[in-house]
């Protein structure tokens, strides 16, 4: 797999907010085996680097960091986060979020196309949270991008993949383009699922660090998001409406009178 | 807040342990602790979050919207469901801070204050570090995690203990102080600016207190403040010796918490070092 010609080994891409502690979060990095984790920059940033120490012990992992621009509500903000973020981190990867609606953080779409378009012409490689509307998907990839984050479910639901059908179809229709489902994963099996549809990667943050155990549930996404690849790549069989009995029935034994 | 088993839903197993400790030492030493538990109560929205908030805490009970509204009347109606950690308990920092100085000063022990002075310059055989963040050139894996509250005073709202509303980013507690007085609590931002509340983090407080009883409408904001915790990586605390100066540090959101437990860690390493002084041929064992 690979994202703006960067290969990775890793299908599982983690956040790094709300874990108890960085010294969790570190072990839950590194029982994950993911090799990308993203960075908020909108809370922890300030005018004067005031998150430095906490993005210090991030870049310590040794894991490559996707900034992304969460919390930003406008076009300006986030183009503005984003080069806050190309100049801090040193990359040009940036995780585009604006938001359209502050309750279900559900993403602007309109203002999305319009940063993305911005930061492509920038330099940027954007990697912009999106949902699944194959329009906007389309327009998305018309303003730049090369990767495509579509949601599962709102950010932090735990309600898993909303939308199959949807999902499914923009699969279909961007073979070429790494999807990476993004928000509303809540439990392994949703990871698993999101795999099984052909999705190249998800990315999930609440549910490892808010889990009892975020360590133990970092390493169960890497499995589940292993196993739906496998699966994938194995060809699973497509649901039916019947039953296709594995045996045959004709020529059975009958007990009668 | 003295609150060790509500803690527990997002921090390590020995804050618990040690902050149920802490009640005591600070009933025992503090008059003006009071110990009438905790309630925890969530929006409708948030409900999956309370069952979730149970699962990972114990020492509490179930609370029904009849029993919310037998400890807390004013809130009557206003929640059907709630956890009553009943054990916990809670203080006015400044006050108790205010308290432990005339302590002290009653046992001789000279407090002063505003002296600029680098531990390795103090006099003595000993020197304790507690300078929290401003002893990160000793300590370099300290940081600061930036936290913001609001004090409000309300008079149409009486609360007799420490209400938590879950919510989905900030661990959100309205503790009252008396006189009407209410402290609203915290965020907790990976940032080591010192600045003034941000609108964003005002809002969101100020909202919590709003859903919780909506005469907070009209309470008059009295303070709003905003510092650094200091922490370690795990955000435990730790006592470390370099020489004679013995650091404490790390208390990160639980100082009044975790104060007596860390005190007696740093009571322990001095008398150890006083014992081996007394006592040559232990130090050689």
């Amino acid at each position: 797999m690979s994202f703006y010609g960067v290969e990775l080994k890793s299908r599982l891409l983690l956040g790094t907010s709300r874990y108890p502690s960085p010294a969790i979060l570190a072990e839950a990095i590194k029982a994950s085996a993911a090799e990308v984790v993203t960075v908020s920059l909108r809370r922890e940033s300030g005018s004067d680097r005031a998150g430095q120490s906490f993005w210090s012990l991030v870049r310590a992992l040794g894991v490559r960091v996707l900034p992304n621009t969460a919390g930003c509500h406008s076009v300006k903000e986030a183009v503005t986060t984003a080069h806050m973020a190309r100049e801090l981190f040193d990359t040009k990867w940036i995780k585009l979020e604006v938001i359209g609606e502050s309750d279900t953080l559900q993403p602007d779409v309109f203002g999305l196309v319009e940063a993305a378009r911005i930061l492509s012409e920038d330099g940027f490689e954007v990697f912009p949270y999106t949902t699944e509307d194959l329009v906007v998907a389309d327009r998305l990839v018309e303003a730049g991008c090369r990767v495509l984050m579509p949601w599962g479910a709102p950010i932090g639901s735990a309600r898993g993949l909303n939308n199959v059908y949807g999902l499914k179809s923009l699969r279909a229709h961007f073979p070429g383009i790494p999807l990476v489902v993004d928000a509303g994963l809540g439990v392994p099996s949703h990871a698993a699922a999101a795999m099984e549809l052909g999705y190249d990667a998800v990315l999930l943050n609440t549910a490892v660090a808010e889990a009892g155990d975020p360590v133990a549930m970092a390493r169960a996404f890497a499995l589940a998001v292993e196993a739906g690849r496998t699966a994938y790549l194995a060809q699973p069989l497509e649901p039916r409406d019947m039953a296709a009995p594995s045996t045959p029935v004709i020529g059975k034994a009958a007990l009668g009178d | 807040m003295l609150a060790p088993w509500c803690e527990r839903a997002t921090t390590d197993a020995a804050v618990a342990v040690k902050g149920a400790l802490a009640l005591d030492w600070w009933a025992g030493h503090f008059p003006g602790t009071v110990r009438q538990g905790t309630l925890v109560v969530a929006q409708p929205r948030d409900a999956a979050d309370l069952t979730r908030f149970a699962g990972r805490t114990d020492h509490f009970d179930w609370a029904d919207a009849d029993r919310i509204a037998a400890l807390e009347p004013d809130l009557a109606g206003r929640f059907r469901r709630g956890l009553f950690f009943a054990g916990e308990g809670h203080l006015e920092p400044r006050r108790a801070l205010a308290a432990l100085v005339e302590r002290l000063a009653e046992h001789g022990v000279p407090v002063r204050f505003g002296v600029d002075l680098l531990p390795e310059a103090a006099p003595g055989d000993l020197v304790v570090d507690c300078r929290g963040l401003a002893a990160r050139d000793a300590l370099p894996d300290l940081r600061g995690v930036r936290g913001e509250m609001v004090v409000v005073r309300c008079r149409d709202v009486a609360l007799a203990r420490p209400v938590r509303m879950l919510h989905p980013r900030i661990p959100l507690y309205i503790v009252p102080r008396g006189d009407g007085l209410f402290m609203i609590g915290a965020t907790m931002i990976e940032s080591e600016q010192r600045g003034p509340v941000s609108v964003r983090s005002a809002v969101e407080l100020l909202n919590a207190a709003y859903a919780l009883h909506p005469a907070f409408g009209e309470a008059e904001i009295i303070e709003l403040g905003a510092d650094l915790r200091p922490a370690f990586p795990d955000n435990l605390p730790q006592v470390r010796r370099e020489g004679r100066v013995v650091h404490a540090n790390g208390l990160f959101r639980h100082g009044f918490l975790l104060a007596p437990d860390l005190a007696r860690q740093v009571a322990d390493a001095i008398s150890m070092e006083t014992n081996d002084a007394d006592f040559p041929e232990r130090r050689r064992a």
